[in-house]
């Protein structure tokens, strides 16, 4: 390091906004090294997710969409810029905040208190659909008798069906997500260390819908650095929950996420870089080898059980995923070996309900 | 002499130092002298409750990737990283970005 020690209360001719050259630059993006003021950030943050709503025709006038809140940082975020948009640009989107109650103590609980306080400062509607009342399971009773170990697994699987099943409660075919270009990368390159080609190409697409679904996902804060989102709600003062869920991550997203990070921390632009490969990967069409079991079980899964209280029969979603879900049992799958745990995440990603 | 400062560990971070968001500390370190490196080493040392909660904290003798640093609400980067030469009244944030979201 050669920087000059100059007294830190002057301003710096280096340190002045690149973009106004006026005011004090306090951050440095990512994506070009650019030093940006917080007028600007916020400018160039709010522009650039308008263009990736544009340019990807996410929104049409008159849409009702639906916000996937967590109260984390993400989905704040989200909601707070995507109300800035549709005023500033007139999308004429009604919005909507859509939560999941997964049933975690100490951890669900308080950031659902979040999302309400959310829901006055943005002035959106709320709606919030639990795993009990949709499938008459909480997720602490899940891990209760299944054990932590594929806990995200399942906690995945059930909140994509349970905010499908939200969305269509609102008649909303529309859901957007706080998931940034982080998490996109952190995907591709999780695909690409399973040598999950068949998920690698879908894994960049901004829109995705399941077949036979009416329900469009979509991000967009697909091209957004987590560092900004988190910037940005920071500099905004904006009320945000960030507590870690109370069951452990992946091992292998965690893996993954950290080796991201500490590529990003050496060259910051490898995340977009990371993005930009997966979208352009042209994977040659292979053979179709799909397993008859899968094809089997997806057929099996079309008929839905539904019992008497309107909520969604797990037991036999999971039976389905070759698990046995049973509240006598202490634990189960304790012992499921990584190729199973592998096995059975791609099992319950092919339910459909 | 002492260097009062202030730090602060948001987005979950506060789970290293049993859940106290902001620390006023009194460093005896000297001013004009001290870095950046020198107060993260006293954090490490004085405020991180658990030492298995270093890592958390630390990677590589530094701040840990994914734990974003602000001084006085500006990025380290801009203001040289770990060398910074810390002052009485300045404010230290890190936050966690490895939540969630």
């Amino acid at each position: 390091m050669t920087e000059e020690r100059l007294p830190v209360r002057k301003v710096k001719v280096t340190a002045l906004c690149e973009l106004c050259h006026g005011r004090k630059a306090v951050m440095k993006r990512p994506k070009n090294l650019q030093k940006l003021c917080k007028e600007c950030f916020y400018n160039v943050f709010e522009t650039e997710i308008h263009n990736t709503i544009t340019d990807a025709e996410l929104f049409k006038p008159g849409d009702v969409v639906a916000i996937g809140a967590s109260g984390g940082k993400d989905s704040t975020v989200l909601a707070s810029v995507l109300k800035t948009l549709n005023e500033r640009y007139n999308y004429q989107l009604k919005l909507v905040l859509l939560s999941i109650d997964e049933g975690i103590k100490g951890y669900r609980d308080d950031s659902l208190a979040t999302v309400k306080r959310n829901q006055a400062q943005y002035e959106m509607p709320l709606e919030i659909v639990s795993y009990k009342d949709l499938y008459n399971w909480s997720m602490d009773e899940i891990v209760a008798c299944a054990g932590m170990r594929s806990s995200c697994t399942y906690c995945g699987v059930l909140r994509r069906q349970a905010l499908d099943r939200g969305a269509a409660k609102l008649g909303i075919n529309h859901i957007v997500t706080g998931h940034n270009a982080d998490d996109v990368a952190e995907t591709v390159l999780m695909n690409i260390l399973r040598g999950d080609t068949a998920r690698l190409e879908k894994s960049t697409t901004i829109v995705t819908q399941s077949t036979g679904s009416p329900i469009r996902r979509s991000k967009p804060f697909k091209y957004t650095y987590q560092k900004e989102i988190v910037l940005y709600a920071h500099y905004k003062k904006l009320d945000y929950f960030s507590t870690e869920c109370t069951y452990a991550p992946e091992a292998f997203r965690g893996t993954t996420r950290e080796l991201l990070k500490s590529l990003e921390a050496i060259r910051p632009s490898c995340i977009m870089d990371i993005i930009y490969s997966g979208e352009h990967l042209t994977l040659k069409p292979k053979k179709k080898k799909i397993t008859p079991k899968y094809k089997n079980q997806k057929k099996v899964n079309d008929e839905v059980e539904v019992n008497a209280d309107g909520s969604v029969s797990l037991n036999k979603e999971f039976k389905d995923a070759g698990l046995e879900m049973n509240r006598a049992k202490v634990s189960i799958e304790n012992n499921a070996s990584i190729d199973g745990a592998a096995k059975l995440s791609k099992t319950l990603e092919q339910l459909s309900f | 002499m002492a260097i009062k400062v202030k730090v602060e560990f948001l987005g979950g971070l506060d789970v290293i130092s049993s859940g106290v968001r902001e620390h006023k500390l009194s460093v005896p370190l000297e001013e004009g002298e001290a870095t950046l490196k020198d107060l993260v080493d006293y954090i490490t040392k004085t405020i991180i409750t658990d030492p298995k909660d270093i890592p958390v904290f630390i990677e590589d003798d530094t701040v840990r990737p994914g734990i974003l640093v602000l001084i006085n609400d500006t990025d380290w980067e801009l203001e040289g990283g770990e060398e910074y030469v810390i002052e009485s009244g300045d404010v230290f944030t890190f936050t966690s970005t490895l939540h969630g979201g």
